[in-house]
C-alpha cells in the first residue's frame, strides 16, 4: 500500500509541471525579452520554468512592415515567432490529415512520460506486485491453509448459480489476460527487449496489444454483470465492524458472524468495481486516442476543489496537448492497474491455497454446508430457512 | 466448472466480435487519422 501511495504522490508531483513560480521574475533586459541561457540551463535540468513570457509572443500582424518594405512579407511575425507558436500550440494550423491531434506539432510532454513511465512507474509497479506475493508467502508460512474447523457432514448448498460464476469468470478470465499483456507492454523496452531480443518481442508485442485491446470488452462486460448482480449484497451494514474488529477470524479461534459476502469480501468487490471503472474509462481513452480528454477537466475540478494546493502541487495546468491527455491515461491506468492487480494477487490466494473449501464456490457453485456455516454464517441460517420453508410448502399437510 | 468453461470461451469470441466489428466500423488508427485523400490498404 505505501509503494502504492508513493507511485501515486510521485504521479502527482509530476502532474504538477505548472506550479507557481514563487521567484521574481529574471531580468531578460540583456536578451531583449527573450529567454536567458539561465532559463536554458533551468530547464535542462528539469526545473520549472515559467514560459508565460515567451509562449504568447508569436508576432503582431498590425506591427508587420509595409508589404513594400523589406520584413514585409512576413506579415509581422518571424521565424522565432512562428515556432514559438508551434511550440506553444497557437499557431492557426491546418492539416491534411485528421483527429483532434493532427494540428499538434509540437508537444513537449513526451520525455517526461517515457521517464516516469519506465522508471518510477515500472520500478514501484514491479514493486509493490512482489511485496505482494512475498507478503502472501508469509501469511502462508505464518498462518498456513485456513482449513474448516468443524466436521464435514457432505452436505453442499449452492452459493453462486451459473450465471454469477459466469460473469466472475468472464471478469477474471479477461482480467488475468489483461494484467500480462499490459505488463509485456510495459516491461518490452526495459526488460523483454535486452532479455529475448527485439524480434521476440516484436511478436509478444503485437500479441499483446491485439489481446489488450480486443480482450478489454469482455473485462468491462463482466465488471458491469458484477456490479449488478451482487451490488446489494456488498452494501456496507453492522455485521461489517464486528467482522473487521475481530480481523475477519484469522488469527482468532472461532468466526465472526458474516452475510453472503463479508467485509473482506466487500472490500474486494468495491475495490473491483472503483479501480475497474477508473481502468475502464482511461483504457477507453486509450483505445480511442484523442476521443476521450479527461484529464483536463479533472485539473480543473483539482483546482477549484483546492485539492490540488492542499496536496501541496498548486495550481495543476488545465490546457493540455491532446498528447499529453493520452500521456496521463496512459499513467492512471497503468497505476490503477498495479494496485488492483495488488488486491486480486490477494482475492485469488485466500481463494485457492488460502482457505480450504473457498474455491467451490466459484467452481461447481456449491460449498460444503460446514463451510458456509464457519464464513457465512447468517447467509447459511437464511438459506436453510428458506430451503426447509420451501419443504414445508412441498410436503401436503397430514 | 462449466460456466468458467463458457466464460473463457465467451472471451475469445467477444475480443474476436469486437476487432472485426470495431475495424468494419471505422475505428481502427489508421481510418481515424487520415483524410480523405488518402486510400488505405490499395
Amino acid at each position: 500500500m505505501f509503494r502504492a501511495l508513493l507511485a501515486l504522490m510521485l504521479t502527482l508531483s509530476f502532474l504538477s509541471t505548472a506550479q507557481a513560480q514563487d521567484s521574481p521574475t529574471p531580468d531578460r533586459s540583456a536578451t531583449g525579452g527573450a529567454q536567458t541561457l539561465a532559463d536554458i540551463m533551468a530547464r535542462q535540468n528539469g526545473e520549472n520554468v515559467d514560459n508565460d513570457f515567451r509562449s504568447s509572443v508569436t508576432g503582431n500582424p498590425e506591427n508587420a512592415a509595409d508589404m513594400n518594405g523589406q520584413l514585409g512579407t512576413l506579415g509581422g511575425a518571424s521565424d522565432p515567432d512562428l515556432w514559438r507558436a508551434f511550440r506553444f500550440g497557437s499557431a492557426d494550423i491546418t492539416a491534411s490529415n485528421n483527429g483532434p491531434a493532427a494540428t499538434t506539432l509540437v508537444q513537449d510532454g513526451g520525455m517526461k512520460w517515457l521517464k516516469l513511465r519506465e522508471g518510477p512507474l515500472a520500478t514501484y509497479g514491479g514493486y509493490l506486485l512482489s511485496a505482494t506475493l512475498a507478503l502472501l508467502a508469509l501469511f502462508y508460512l505464518i498462518r498456513g491453509r485456513i482449513k474448516i474447523d468443524g466436521e464435514k457432514n457432505g452436505n453442499k448448498i449452492t452459493r453462486f448459480k451459473a450465471i454469477e460464476r459466469f460473469g466472475h469468470w468472464l471478469l477474471a478470465g479477461s482480467f488475468i489476460l489483461l494484467g500480462l499483456t499490459g505488463i509485456i507492454s510495459l516491461f518490452g523496452r526495459k526488460v523483454l527487449i535486452p532479455a529475448f531480443g527485439h524480434e521476440t518481442f516484436a511478436f509478444l508485442a503485437i500479441g499483446s496489444k491485439w489481446i489488450h485491446n480486443n480482450v478489454s470488452w469482455a473485462f468491462m462486460l463482466g465488471l458491469i454483470m458484477i456490479f449488478v448482480m451482487w451490488v446489494i449484497h456488498n452494501l456496507p451494514d453492522r455485521t461489517d465492524i464486528n467482522w473487521l474488529l475481530k480481523g475477519g477470524g484469522i488469527f482468532t479461534k472461532g468466526h465472526p458472524p458474516a452475510k453472503k459476502f463479508n467485509a473482506g469480501q466487500k472490500m474486494i468487490f468495491w475495490s473491483v468495481i472503483l479501480l475497474g471503472a477508473s481502468i475502464s474509462v482511461s483504457g477507453l481513452a486509450l483505445l480511442f486516442p484523442f476521443e476521450i480528454n479527461m484529464f483536463s477537466a479533472t485539473f480543473y475540478k483539482l483546482n477549484s476543489l483546492g485539492i490540488s494546493s492542499a496536496l501541496g502541487l498548486g495550481e495543476l495546468r488545465t490546457t493540455l496537448a491532446p498528447h499529453e491527455e493520452m500521456q496521463y491515461a496512459q499513467l492512471w491506468h497503468a497505476m490503477v492497474s498495479f494496485v488492483l492487480m495488488a488486491i486480486i494477487f490477494a482475492h485469488i490466494y485466500i481463494g485457492t491455497v488460502g482457505m480450504e473449501g473457498a474455491a467451490d464456490a466459484m467452481v461447481s457453485g456449491d460449498v460444503e454446508e460446514q463451510w458456509a456455516r464457519e464464513h457465512h454464517s447468517i447467509w447459511a441460517e437464511e438459506v436453510s430457512a428458506k430451503t426447509q420453508s420451501k419443504n414445508e410448502t412441498a410436503t401436503p399437510a397430514e | 466448472m462449466k460456466s468458467m468453461l463458457i466464460a473463457f470461451v465467451a472471451i475469445a469470441v467477444i475480443a474476436v466480435g469486437s476487432n472485426s466489428f470495431l475495424g468494419q466500423a471505422g475505428f481502427s488508427s489508421q481510418e481515424a487519422a487520415t483524410g480523405t485523400a488518402v486510400r488505405l490498404d490499395n
